[in-house]
C-alpha cells in the first residue's frame, strides 16, 4: 500500500513498497520518499520472504539510487577506438534501435546462432530465454553455469528439488543442521531469520567449511576441510550409515529407488539399468519414472513389481532372476560402492578426523532417527495410501558453491542427496522442503533444441534454450558429435549443462570454436571482471581483431545500469533503469521466491523516476521483440502486440488462450484466479496493493511429502505447475547418468560420443556418487602449487556492483588474502604485508590477513572487491584498484592440454559448473622493493559521456533541503 | 526510573552490517543528518556512521571462533562522556537514559570522545559537531509510526534479531529477562561506566549420544538377511550323523 | 593518542604564558620584599606581561584549530561544576584579564604603592590585586588543564597527580627560562640570575617528576584488554576487521600512527631539549652573560615541550584502541 502525507515541517512524506534487488534474494521493501527523494528504505513487515528485516546491502540502495557510477546515456564506441578505452558518444535512443534491429534482423534471417544473449545475476530468465527462443538463438544463458549448476542439477537430478531458490532446510523444525561450504549470505535474509530462530530453539549447527566466517561463526561446531573433499566426507558418511543401520529404511523403500533391481549382466546391454517388468501397463510415456520396476520381496523370496501392495522388499542383495540375470538394489550397489569409503580414508583426505566423521554421522542419525517429528496431517500418497500423520526426521542441509564450485561437484553433491535420502528427510518436517514449482520430475520435462536443424532462420526454436537432458540423444549436437552451442552447453563435453557455460562463452567465440559469432549482446553481467575466469585474458580477446582488422567479436551490446569493467568493451552501451525505477516480476517461470508452504511470486514497481535516459531493459526487450517481428511479440498482422512492459506481462500468454503467464497471481478477469487464468488488466494494481507479492497457502495436507502427495501433485497438475501427476522417487541409483555410461561404452543406440571423450563419459558418468580430485589437481603439480585458493562473498557487497556504493565500500574498500599464519610464516608473508599468489594460469600481488579460522592449506579471499582503475567512477586512487584484487586472474576458463584435447573448458566434466574453487596456487613473499600495488592492474577507465562527476564528499539528506556536498 | 538500552545477542549475530547500513540511512535524513562521508569514491573513504560491526578471531586453529561483534553507544547509566562536556551539549536524558548531543550547543572540541572509553562517539567532519547513536529517539516516540516500529532503525533491521532494545531498569522487560537468562554482560567492567547496552554470550549447543544408540533392537539392517542366497553351502552338505 | 598540533601548542603555550606571567610575579614580590633589587626599568614588568600575553594570546588562537564551532566557545563557560574544560575555559580568560590589567598598571604607571613598611617592604596594586589574582588562577588554571588529562581515568598514562604536576612545573620552567631570557634583554643580572637559577631548580625538578611519570607509564599495567573489550575470556583474541577499510574518526583521533622507533627518539629528544641543554645554555648564559645563550635556552626548551607535549599525547593508550586495531 501506498500512502501519502504532506507535513510543511517533513517535506512531501510518500511510502511505496516494492521488492528489493541489492541482491539476488528478493526481500519486500517499503521505500520511504521525502519530497521525491529516498528518504528511507526498510524490509517490509508483512512480506513473506524478509518479514519486515533488511540487510547491509537493502538499506544501502539509497547510495545505487544516487551513485555517480550510473549510466544516463546510450553510448557508442567511437569509431575506431579501441575496446576497453571506455571512448564513446552520446546516441538516442532511436539510433541505438536502429542498429540493433538491422544487425539482428540480419542475423535471424540468416543464421540466429550468431546472436548470443549472456545475462547475468539477473532475474529475468523468463523473458531474457523467451526473447532467444523466439529469435530463434540457442546461445543463451545465465548466470547458473558459472554460479551453481552442480547444486541445481546434482540435486534435481537425484531428489527433483535443490537448494536456493527452489527449496531448503526446515529450520523451524529441525533440530541438527548441518551447512557445507556456504559463506555469508546464501538466501541471505530467510537463512539468516531461519538460523537465529533455530539457534534461540536449542538446534544444533554444524558448519562444513575450509574458512569460518559469516554464518559458519555462529555454528556450535566447525569442521575444517580441505576444498574440494566434501563427496570423500559424505561418502564416508553414507558408508558409516549404511553400516551402522542409521538410515530410514521404510522411507528408502516407499520413496526412493534404493530396493529397486539393477541389471548386473556386465554383458548385457541393460546393464546397469533397473530391469523392468514388460508386462506392467505403463500408459502414456514422459518425463517421470514408470512404475514398472522390480523389488525383491521378503515374504514371497522373489521379485515383484514396486509399489505392490503389501509388499516388503529387502533393501539390500543381489538375486538372481528366473532369466538367470543377477540383479542387485540399488543400496546394495551403494554399499559396495562405499565400503571403500571408510571414515580413515576419508580423514586422509579432508584433513577431518576419523572419529569426527563417524561422530557427525552418527549424530545425524540418531537425531533423525530418535526425534522424529509427527504432525498430525492427514495425506494421500500416489498409491492411493492414506496417512494419518506427516512424520519427519529433523536433520537438515544446506549447501551452495563450496560444493557446487568445483569439477567434482556434481558427484559430490549427489552424495549429499543421498545422505539426506538416507536419513528420510526429503520434503519432510525438520528436514528439506521443497518450494513451488519443485518438485520436478527427475529430470524435469523441459528440453534444449537437439540437433543443428532446430535452429533455422527467422524462426522461433521449438523449445526453451536450456534444458535437462535425460539421455544422451538429448544433447544439442551435429551429426559428428560436435556442440552446436557457442558455449557448448549439452555437448558430450558437458551433457548435462542445464545453465550453459557462460563463462566459455567469450573465449570460444574468440577462438571461433565451434564457429563464430557476430553479436554478443550481455545483460547484467561484468563478464570482462568478475564473471570471466582468466580475466586479463578474456579482456584482451575482446578487444582482439583478426587480419583483416574486424573485432574477431564482431559486435558488441552491454545493457548496464553502471559504468563497470564491461561497459568499456562495448560497441553499444544501454543505460538500464535501477530497481527503484522500473516494473519487474519475479515469476513462476524463473524462480519465484516460493516459500516451503506454497507458490510465491512478487513484482517490482517503480517508486521513483528514471535517471536521464535510462529505459528499462525490459522494454528494451520488448521493442527489439516487435521491431523484428517475434511471433511472441506482435499481433498476426505483424503489429505489435505490446504497448510497454507492464501490458505485456498482464497479457501475456505462454500460448494464445494457455492463462499461463509471467504472474501467477490475481489472474482471470476479476483476479479471482492463481496461476492459470485470463489476463487481468488489474493486475499490477493488485499486486501494488498487496505489498507486491502473491503468496499461495497450499492447504496443510499438501504441504509436505511433495514428490509423492496425490493432493499435491493433482494440483500442481490442475493448475500447470506440472504436466504429470506421477511420482517422483528419488533416484539414488541414477540410470540417466547410466544411460551415458553405456553410450560412452559403445552399448547404446542413438548419438555416440566422440573418440577423445569416451574415458572421460565413462568415468565421470557413474551412476552412484564416487570421490575423484578435482579436474585442476590431478592436471596440477601439487608440490609447486600446494595450497588451495578460495573466494567468499562478504555479506555486504554483492558480487562486483557496490563498489559504487558509498556506504558499503567504506566497509569493503579492499579485500586481503586470509593465510593461516604458519603458512604465511613459512614464505617470510608478514601480517599485512604484500605478498604473491601464484597458479599455473596466473599470478596477483596482494595483502596477506593472518586468520586462524582458514584450514592452513587454503587462502581466501572476498569476491570481486578489487576493481580496474576508474570503473565504477571511482578515482583513480581508489583503494578497489590498488590495494583490491581479483582472484580471477588466478584461475583458468580451460583446463591445461589433457587426453580430452586441448580446449577443455575448466568445469565439471557433467554439468559444465565452472571450477572456481579448483585453482591450486603457491604463494611467496613480495620484496621489499616491490611496488605496494596490486598485480595486475589495467588503465584507468575514463568517465563516459552522461556520468555525474564524482563528488569529492558526501552529505545524503533526502529533500527538505538542497543537497549538500561539494565537487 | 526508565534506561532504555540495546541488547546484542552475539550468539545469533552473524556480522551483516545491516544495522550499520540502516542506521546510516535513517540517521543522515534526520535530525543527526545529513552523516557526511569523505572521499565517498577515491581512496580511503570514511564517513559518520554510529554503529559499527567488528570480527574477532578467538583461539587457534582448529578451534577458533570467530566472533562478530557490534558496538554502539552503549549510553551509559555513569556514563563519563557527559560531565567533561563544557558545554553541556554532552547529556543524558533523565525520562530514559538516553545520551544525547545537542548539536547546536556542541563546539566540536571532542573532548567527550576522550572521555568514552569505548570509541563510540564519532565526530563529523562536516558539521563539526559530536554525534553519536541516537537510540534513535526519532523513531522511538513517533507517534506516526505504527507501534511495531517505534524501534531503533537497527533494530528493524537485524535478520537475525540479535539486537534487542527495551528498559534494562523494568526486571520483566524482554531485555531483562535476555540478561538475566543469558548471562548478558557490559563491556568493560572495569570502568565503573555501568552500560546501559549488554552482550549476550555465545551458547553452544552440543549432543550426546551412547554407544548404545547405535545398538539398538530396531536397527533396520535386522530387516535383511545375508545377501548369500539360500542354495548357497551349508553345514547340511558337508556333514552326516 | 593522535597529538593534534593545535592542542600541542595551545598546551606548551599557554604553560609557558602561565610560567612567565608567574616568574615576573614572583620577581616582583621578591623585589618588594626587598628579596631581589627592585627594577628600575618600569617597563619590565609591563612588556614582560605583553609577552606573557602573546604566549597566552597565541595558545588561544592556536585552540581555536582545535574547535569545530569556535564562535559558539563562549558555551563552554557553562559546565564548570562538572567539566575540567569548562573550568579551563573560565580560568584563562580570568587569568589574562588579571595579566592584562597587571602589565596596564606596569606600563602606564598606574600601580601604586598600597601598603610600606619600615624595613623597606613596599606592596603595590599590581602585586596585591591584579598580580595575586592571576597568581591564584594561573595556578588553578595548571590544575584545570592538567586535569583535563588527569580525570580521564582509563587514559591510565594520564590519570595520575603527576599530570598536573608536570604541567605545571614544565609551564614555571619553560616560564623562568624565558624570563631569564627577557630580563637579560633588560640589563638585570640580579633578575636574569634569579630566574636563571630558578630556572635550573624547576628544570631539575620536573626532569624528576617527569622521569616519575615515564618510569609510571612503562609499568602501567592496562586495566582494559581484549577480555573486557569485547566480554570474551580467552587469551588468543585478535581483532581481524574493524568494520571500515578507510578510516574513521575512531582511528584518526586515537592513533599516531608512528613506529615505536620514532616515538622512543621523540622521548630522547625532548628529554635532551628540554632537561639538560637548557640547563647548560642557562648555566653557560649566566656565566658569560650572554643574552643570546639565554634566549637560547629558552627557544630549545620550548621546542623540546612541543616534542614532549607530543610524547605525552602518542604516550597514551586510549582503551578504545582495542576496537580499533585491524582495518
Ligand atoms: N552479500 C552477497 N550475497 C550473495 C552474493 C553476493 O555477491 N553478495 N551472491 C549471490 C550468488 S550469485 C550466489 S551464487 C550465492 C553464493 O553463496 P555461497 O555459495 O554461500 O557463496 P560463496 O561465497 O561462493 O561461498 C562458498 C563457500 O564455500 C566454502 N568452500 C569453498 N570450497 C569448499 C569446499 O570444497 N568444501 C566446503 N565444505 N566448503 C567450501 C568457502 O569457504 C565459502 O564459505 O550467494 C548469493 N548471495
Ligand atoms: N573468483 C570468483 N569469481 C566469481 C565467483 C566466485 O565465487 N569467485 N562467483 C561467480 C558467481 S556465482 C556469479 S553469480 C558471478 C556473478 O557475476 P556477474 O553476473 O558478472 O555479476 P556482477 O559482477 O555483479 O555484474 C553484474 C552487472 O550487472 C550490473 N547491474 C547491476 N544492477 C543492474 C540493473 O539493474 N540493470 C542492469 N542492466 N545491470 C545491472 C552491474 O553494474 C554489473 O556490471 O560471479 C562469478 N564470479
Ligand atoms: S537480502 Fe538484502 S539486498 Fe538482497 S534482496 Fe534482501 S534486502 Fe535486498
Ligand atoms: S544486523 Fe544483526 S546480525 Fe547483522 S551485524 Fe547487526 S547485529 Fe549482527
Ligand atoms: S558509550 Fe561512550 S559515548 Fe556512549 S554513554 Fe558510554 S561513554 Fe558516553
Ligand atoms: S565535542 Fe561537543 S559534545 Fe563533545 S565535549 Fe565538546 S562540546 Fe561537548
Ligand atoms: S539505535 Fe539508532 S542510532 Fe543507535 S545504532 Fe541503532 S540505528 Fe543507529
Ligand atoms: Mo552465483
Amino acid at each position: 500500500m501506498n500512502t501519502t502525507t504532506a507535513n510543511a515541517a517533513d517535506g512531501r512524506i510518500e511510502v511505496k513498497n516494492t521488492t528489493c534487488y541489492m541482491c539476488a534474494c528478493r526481500c519486500g521493501i517499503r521505500v520511504t520518499l521525502r519530497d521525491n527523494e529516498v528518504r528511507y528504505i526498510q524490509g517490509n513487515p508483512d512480506h513473506p520472504l524478509n518479514k519486515g528485516v533488511i540487510c547491509a546491502k537493502g538499506a544501502s540502495g539509497i547510495m545505487k539510487q544516487y551513485s555517480p557510477a550510473r549510466l544516463t546515456k546510450p553510448l557508442m564506441r567511437k569509431e575506431g577506438a579501441e575496446r576497453g578505452a571506455g571512448d564513446f558518444e552520446e546516441i538516442s535512443w532511436d539510433k541505438a534501435f536502429e542498429v540493433m534491429e538491422e544487425r539482428l534482423r540480419h542475423l535471424r534471417g540468416t543464421d540466429p546462432k550468431k546472436f548470443a544473449l549472456f545475462t547475468g545475476r539477473d532475474q529475468m530468465q523468463a523473458l531474457t530465454g523467451m526473447f532467444a527462443k523466439q529469435y530463434g538463438t540457442p546461445n543463451y544463458a545465465a548466470h547458473g553455469g558459472f554460479c551453481s549448476v552442480n547444486m541445481a542439477t546434482g540435486m534435481i537430478y537425484t531428489i527433483g528439488g535443490s537448494f536456493w531458490e527452489f527449496g531448503g532446510p526446515d529450520l523451524e523444525r529441525s533440530r541438527l543442521f548441518i551447512m557445507l561450504g556456504t559463506a555469508e549470505d546464501h538466501h541471505s535474509n530467510p537463512m539468516k531469520i531461519a538460523l537465529s530462530k533455530f539457534k534461540r530453539n536449542g538446534g544444533r549447527f554444524i558448519s562444513v567449511n575450509p574458512v569460518r566466517t559469516g554464518y559458519s561463526a555462529i555454528a556450535d561446531e566447525w569442521v575444517p576441510i580441505k576444498p574440494g573433499t566434501d563427496g570423500a566426507l559424505l561418502l564416508a558418511i553414507t558408508n558409516e550409515l549404511i553400516t551402522q543401520g542409521l538410515y530410514d529404511r521404510e522411507f528408502l523403500i516407499q520413496y526412493t529407488n534404493a530396493a529397486e533391481l539393477v541389471n548386473q549382466d556386465e554383458s548385457s546391454d541393460e546393464f546397469g539399468m533397473f530391469v523392468r517388468n514388460k508386462d506392467v501397463e505403463v500408459g502414456e510415456k514422459g518425463c517421470f519414472d514408470p512404475e514398472n520396476k522390480l523389488w525383491w520381496d521378503r515374504k514371497l523370496n522373489k521379485p515383484i513389481v514396486t509399489h505392490t501392495k503389501g509388499a516388503d522388499p529387502f533393501l539390500f542383495g543381489s538375486y538372481t532372476l528366473e532369466n538367470g540375470t543377477v540383479v542387485k538394489s540399488s543400496l546394495q550397489l551403494l554399499k559396495e560402492r562405499v565400503e571403500q569409503y571408510t571414515p580413515e580414508w576419508a580423514s586422509s583426505i579432508t584433513g577431518i578426523p576419523a572419529d569426527t566423521i563417524k561422530r557427525l554421522a552418527h549424530e545425524m542419525g540418531i537425531v533423525a532417527r530418535d526425534e522424529k517429528i509427527e504432525l498430525p496431517i492427514a495425506w494421500t500418497d500416489v498409491w492411493g495410501n492414506d496417512h494419518d500423520t506427516v512424520t519427519g526426521n529433523p536433520v537438515s542441509f544446506h549447501a551452495m558453491r563450496g560444493l557446487a564450485a568445483h569439477s567434482n561437484g556434481f558427484q559430490t553433491i549427489r552424495a549429499l542427496s543421498i545422505v539426506m535420502t538416507l536419513l528420510g528427510t526429503i520434503d519432510r518436517p525438520g528436514g528439506f522442503r521443497h518450494k513451488a514449482p519443485f518438485p520436478r520430475p527427475i529430470p524435469p520435462c523441459a528440453k534444449n533444441p537437439k540437433s543443428p536443424e532446430d535452429v533455422q532462420p527467422n524462426t522461433p526454436l521449438n523449445g526453451m534454450p536450456l534444458g535437462w537432458p535425460a539421455n544422451p540423444d538429448d544433447l544439442f549436437v551435429d551429426e559428428n558429435a560436435n556442440p552446436v552451442r557457442i558455449d557448448k552447453a549439452f555437448s558430450w563435453e558437458f551433457p548435462l549443462s542445464a545453465h550453459g557455460l557462460m563463462h566459455n562463452a567469450i573465449t570460444n567465440a574468440w577462438r571461433g570454436d565451434p564457429y563464430k559469432i557476430d553479436t554478443l549482446m550481455i545483460f547484467m553481467a561484468n563478464m570482462a571482471w568478475n564473471s570471466s575466469m582468466n580475466t586479463s585474458e578474456v579482456r584482451k580477446m575482446l578487444n582482439d581483431k583478426d587480419e583483416s582488422g574486424e573485432f574477431k567479436i564482431p559486435f558488441l551490446i552491454v545493457a548496464d545500469a553502471f559504468q563497470s569493467e564491461t561497459v568499456a568493451f562495448a560497441d553499444l552501451v544501454l543505460p538500464d533503469t535501477t530497481y527503484l525505477e522500473r516494473h519487474d516480476v519475479m515469476s513462476m517461470l524463473d524462480r519465484p521466491i516460493s516459500e516451503f508452504e506454497g507458490p510465491v511470486d512478487s513484482v517490482r514497481i517503480p517508486v521513483v523516476p528514471p535517471k536521464g535516459d535510462c529505459k528499462p531493459f525490459q522494454e528494451v526487450i520488448i521493442e527489439l521483440g516487435s521491431r523484428l517481428g517475434l511471433p511472441a511479440f506482435v499481433n498476426k498482422d505483424g503489429s505489435r502486440k505490446y504497448r510497454d512492459y507492464p501490458d505485456f506481462i498482464v497479457n501475456f500468454e505462454t500460448e494464445p488462450g494457455s492463462g499461463i503467464g509471467f504472474l501467477s497471481g490475481w489472474r482471470g478477469k476479476g483476479g479471482e484466479k492463481f496461476m492459470k487464468g485470463e489476463p487481468n488488466p488489474n493486475q499490477w494494481e493488485m499486486y501494488e496493493k498487496n505489498d507486491c507479492v502473491y503468496h499461495h497457502h497450499l492447504p496443510k495436507s499438501y504441504q509436505y511429502m511433495r514428490n509423492w502427495n496425490k493432493g499435491y501433485l493433482t494440483w500442481a497438475q490442475d493448475h500447470r505447475l506440472t504436466r504429470f501427476a506421477e511420482p517422483i522417487n528419488i533416484h539414488i541409483y541414477s540410470e540417466v547418468l547410466q544411460g551415458f555410461r553405456l553410450a560412452a561404452e559403445g552399448k547404446r543406440a542413438g548419438k555416440q560420443p566422440p573418440e577423445h571423450l569416451k574415458a572421460r563419459i565413462k568415468e565421470h558418468f557413474d551412476p552412484l556418487p564416487f570421490y575423484s580430485e578435482t579436474l585442476e589437481s590431478q592436471l596440477t603439480d601439487k608440490h609447486k602449487y600446494p595450497l588451495n585458493a578460495l573466494t567468499q562473498r562478504p555479506m555486504a557487497m554483492y558480487h562486483s556492483w557496490d563498489s559504487q556504493n558509498a556506504w558499503l565500500r567504506q566497509i569493503h574498500s579492499h579485500n586481503y588474502m586470509h593465510i593461516h599464519p604458519s603458512t604465511a610464516q613459512a614464505q617470510g608473508i608478514e601480517d599485512g604485508g604484500w605478498m604473491w599468489a601464484e597458479s599455473m594460469h596466473g599470478k596477483v600481488r596482494c595483502m596477506a590477513r593472518y586468520s586462524e579460522a582458514v584450514e592452513p592449506g587454503t587462502i581466501w579471499t572476498w569476491n570481486a572487491v578489487g576493481k580496474a582503475s576508474g570503473a565504477w567512477n571511482l578515482g583513480k586512487e581508489a583503494n578497489e584498484s590498488n590495494k583490491g584484487f581479483l582472484l580471477n586472474h588466478l584461475i583458468s576458463e580451460e583446463l591445461p592440454k589433457n587426453e580430452c584435447g586441448e580446449h577443455v573448458s575448466n568445469s565439471d566434466p557433467i554439468t559444465g559448473q565452472a571450477g572456481w574453487y579448483d585453482v591450486r596456487v603457491r604463494v611467496y613473499k613480495a620484496e621489499d622493493d616491490e611496488e605496494k600495488v596490486t598485480f595486475p592492474t589495467f588503465d584507468a577507465m575514463p568517465l563516459l559521456p552522461g556520468m555525474e562527476q564524482r563528488r569529492s564528499w558526501l552529505g545524503y539528506f533526502a529533500g527538505k533541503f538542497t543537497k549538500k556536498g561539494a565537487k | 526510573m526508565t534506561q532504555l538500552a540495546l541488547v546484542i545477542d552475539l550468539n545469533v549475530c552473524v556480522g551483516c552490517h545491516a544495522c550499520v547500513t540502516s542506521c546510516k540511512e535513517w540517521n543522515t535524513s534526520g535530525p543527526a543528518g545529513a552523516m557526511s562521508d569523505d572521499n565517498p569514491y577515491d581512496k580511503d573513504p570514511t564517513g559518520t556512521f554510529f554503529n559499527r560491526v567488528q570480527t574477532y578471531e578467538i583461539g587457534t586453529f582448529p578451534k577458533t571462533e570467530t566472533l562478530h561483534f557490534p558496538k554502539s553507544c552503549l549510553h551509559c547509566e555513569d556514563a563519563p562522556c557527559v560531565p567533561v562536556c563544557p558545554t553541556g551539549a554532552s547529556y543524558k536524558r533523565e525520562e530514559d537514559g538516553i545520551v544525547l548531543v545537542n548539536y547546536d550547543k556542541c563546539i566540536g572540541c571532542k573532548y567527550c570522545s576522550w572521555a568514552c572509553p569505548y570509541g563510540a562517539r564519532e565526530f563529523d567532519e562536516h558539521q563539526k559537531v559530536m554525534k553519536k547513536c541516537t537510540l534513535c529517539v526519532d523513531r522511538i516516540y513517533d507517534e506516526s509510526l505504527p507501534e511495531n516500529e517505534r524501534k531503533p532503525a537497527c533494530v528493524m533491521s537485524c535478520p537475525t534479531s540479535a539486537r534487542l532494545f527495551g528498559d534494562v531498569h523494568d526486571s520483566e522487560s524482554e531485555v531483562s529477562i535476555a540478561i538475566r537468562e543469558n548471562a548478558g554482560y557490559q563491556l568493560m567492567p572495569e570502568w565503573g561506566t555501568n552500560p546501559s547496552n549488554h552482550y549476550l554470550p555465545r551458547r553452544k549447543t552440543k549432543l550426546h549420544y551412547h554407544e548404545d544408540e547405535l545398538q539398538r533392537a530396531d536397527n533396520p539392517l535386522n530387516k535383511e538377511h545375508s545377501v548369500d542366497p539360500v542354495d548357497a553351502p551349508t553345514l547340511d552338505d558337508s556333514t552326516s550323523w | 593518542m593522535h597529538p593534534a598540533f593545535s592542542v600541542v601548542f595551545l598546551t606548551t603555550l599557554i604553560g609557558t604564558g602561565q610560567g612567565l606571567f608567574l616568574a615576573l610575579f614572583s620577581a616582583q614580590a621578591y623585589s618588594e620584599l626587598n628579596l631581589l633589587p627592585s627594577m628600575s626599568d618600569t617597563s619590565f614588568f609591563g612588556m614582560g606581561s605583553v609577552l606573557a600575553l602573546v604566549f597566552l594570546v597565541t595558545g588561544l588562537i592556536a585552540s581555536v584549530f582545535h574547535l569545530g564551532h569556535p564562535e559558539r566557545a563562549w558555551r563552554a563557560a557553562s559546565q564548570w561544576r562538572t567539566s575540567w574544560l569548562s573550568r579551563e575555559v573560565i580560568a584563562l580568560p580570568f587569568m589574562m584579564l588579571m595579566i592584562f590589567i597587571y602589565g596596564v598598571m606596569h606600563l602606564f604607571g598606574l600601580d601604586a604603592v598600597i601598603y610600606s613598611d619600615t624595613s623597606g617592604n613596599h606592596f603595590s596594586y599590581s602585586l596585591i590585586v591584579a598580580g595575586s589574582l592571576a597568581m591564584v588562577a594561573a595556578f588553578i588554571l595548571f590544575i584545570c588543564t592538567g586535569m583535563i588529562y588527569a580525570c580521564i581515568k582509563f587514559l591510565q598514562e594520564w590519570a595520575t597527580p603527576l599530570t598536573v604536576i608536570n604541567y605545571a612545573l614544565f609551564g614555571l620552567a619553560s616560564g623562568f627560562t624565558c624570563a631569564a631570557g627577557f630580563s637579560s634583554f633588560y640589563n638585570a643580572p640580579e633578575l636574569t640570575k634569579f630566574f636563571a637559577i630558578w630556572a635550573v631548580v624547576l628544570t631539575v625538578v620536573v626532569l624528576v617528576t617527569r622521569l616519575a611519570s615515564l618510569y609510571r607509564n612503562s609499568r602501567i599495567k592496562h586495566k582494559s584488554s581484549m577480555k573486557t573489550a569485547i566480554g570474551v575470556r580467552h587469551n588468543q583474541i585478535q581483532q581481524k576487521s574493524m568494520g571500515m577499510q578507510g578510516g574513521s574518526y575512531n582511528t584518526r583521533e586515537y592513533f599516531h600512527g608512528k613506529t615505536a622507533a620514532f616515538i622512543k627518539s621523540v622521548k630522547y629528544i625532548f628529554l635532551v631539549l628540554v632537561f639538560p641543554l637548557p640547563v647548560i645554555l642557562l648555566i653557560a648564559g649566566l656565566g658569560t652573560a650572554d643574552t643570546m645563550l639565554l634566549v637560547a635556552a629558552f627557544v630549545v626548551q620550548f621546542i623540546g615541550l612541543i616534542f614532549e607535549r607530543w610524547f605525552f599525547f602518542a604516550q597514551a593508550n586510549h582503551p578504545q584502541n582495542l576496537y580499533y586495531q585491524t582495518v
